[in-house]
């Protein structure tokens, strides 16, 4: 029973939509919290610290996104815990998203000058309060263009969430084509959508990074 | 008059390049030191030292009964009695000239924002930057941003002050502002170790003058050896700066 392309279908492919966006939200916010204690850990005084949460963050960014999923949904049901499709891409997606998230803003809390902290601990501030107080609302301005701009590498990489069965934007093209075949046609509709997420993200990056001279407006103080 | 800082034998490198190698010098309570000598002589390095932004690897730092030396020693209560302005201001560029000031009380000595206000009020009216308490750093000159640095180490009322070459960033034209509010600070009673480029400035202020030459105090004395330089390595940098 092959019919047309119609407005159910559409329908469909909206709710996967929101699926990606949701999933895109998970990540980031999962991966943010995660990624930004790890990001601490990376700059700490204490050299184990320092030196396991980089090869934890080495250990998911030498690893692909489409293993850490299928070792979530069907490897971790060998061990006797099963997850849904969701909450396997979602997982999967939060520690990659915590890994590259934490090399970025390591890189932002490091391009804070040097001078800064000096400053800072001439003032008697601790070295949380030096973090809390000028080192980090620093590294944030820096770290804003780069982070809008690893959105739209998060928003892409959700699609992977499809391989492990969860019905997001492109399982959703995946689903009406086997039911009505026009791949051309459809798949055509879900990189419209999928360009349609990431451009307004790209514009706001880049808007960003005029807006801040990149970091340049504060490495810049002599 | 006791020493408010002592240095005694104190060695530091970095790598293999030996940057103090034994200085000693001791600076009385409200005494105006100058500290003078060719860059990479290790008079910044000292400098630093005095406050703990480097660490020593042999001899003895006494800054106001803080044993400097001792690695158990806690930064912050020597840090709370000694303040340092840097060559480059290194005012925090997120943060307001009020926000700059009022940050270390609030946040160290948890003052209540009034009283932090208050204190931003009275140290940049000693620097003559009372109306500029709104501006972000980027807004002032050079010469202002530098006062401001000033007052914001004023503003934890330290009882001695670093200046690391605080006018050397600075176009000559904006270098007298700056110089005129350490002045009245030396004429205040404030116990100063500064290192600069400005030999009149060090004649002019200084109760004494350390000459550095290759990781020593090569020489040292009231300002007037700038004039009968005891040493020829001293007579050749007063005749290089001249």
């Amino acid at each position: 029973m092959v019919s047309q392309l119609g407005l159910p279908h559409l329908q469909f492919l909206a709710t996967g939509a929101m699926w990606t966006i949701a999933l895109s939200l998970l990540a980031l916010l999962g991966g943010g919290i995660l990624g930004f204690a790890l990001a601490l850990c990376r700059v700490s005084p204490a050299q184990p610290v320092r030196l396991l949460s980089g090869l934890w963050v080495q250990l998911i960014q030498g690893t692909p996104l489409l293993v850490l999923m299928f070792l979530a949904y069907f490897g971790f049901p060998a061990l006797g815990w099963r997850l849904s499709a969701f909450s396997a891409a979602g997982g999967a997606l939060i520690l990659y998203c915590s890994a590259y998230l934490a090399e970025i803003w390591r890189g932002c809390i490091e391009a804070v000058p040097r001078p800064q902290w000096e400053a800072a601990e001439g003032l008697a501030l601790s070295r949380i309060q030096r973090m809390r107080h000028v080192v980090l609302p620093q590294a944030i301005r820096i770290a804003a263009p780069p982070t809008v701009g690893f959105m739209v590498q998060i928003v892409k990489n959700t699609s992977l969430a499809s391989v492990v069965g969860f019905v997001e934007l492109m399982r959703a093209g995946q689903i009406v084509n086997n039911s009505i075949f026009e791949p051309f046609a459809i798949y055509a509709i879900i990189a419209m959508a999928y360009f349609c997420l990431c451009w307004p993200l790209s514009l706001w990056s880049r808007r960003l990074e005029a807006r801040h001279g990149g970091a340049a407006r504060l490495a810049a103080a002599p | 008059m006791s020493a408010v800082v002592a240095l005694e034998g104190v060695h530091k490198s970095f790598g293999a390049l030996k940057v103090l190698d034994g200085v000693s010098f001791e600076v009385a309570a409200g005494e105006v030191v100058a500290i003078i000598g060719r860059s990479g002589s290790g008079k910044s390095t000292a400098l630093r030292c005095i406050n703990r932004l480097e660490r020593i690897e042999a001899g003895r730092i006494t800054v106001c009964g803080h044993a400097v030396h001792d690695p158990k020693l806690p930064a912050r209560a020597l840090r709370l009695d000694v303040g340092i302005v840097f060559q480059a201001y290194n005012l925090f560029p997120h943060l307001t000239i009020e926000e700059n000031i009022c940050l270390a009380p609030s946040v160290v000595k948890r003052l209540p924002r009034r009283e932090a206000q208050s204190i931003a009020a009275r140290v940049l009216t000693q620097v003559g930057l009372a109306e500029k308490a709104q501006a972000y750093p980027e807004q002032l000159s050079g010469g202002q941003q530098q006062r401001a640095a000033i007052a914001r180490s004023l503003a934890m009322e330290p009882k001695v002050m670093l200046l690391d070459e605080v006018t050397s960033a600075l176009d000559p034209e904006l270098t007298g502002e700056v110089l005129r509010v350490i002045e009245a600070l030396a004429a205040g009673g404030m116990t100063l170790v500064m290192v600069t480029h400005e030999m009149g400035f060090a004649r002019r202020v200084a109760d004494r003058v350390l000459f550095m030459h290759q990781g020593r105090v090569h020489e040292q004395g009231e300002p007037e050896i700038l004039d009968r330089p005891a040493t020829p390595e001293l007579a050749q940098f007063v005749g290089s700066v001249l």
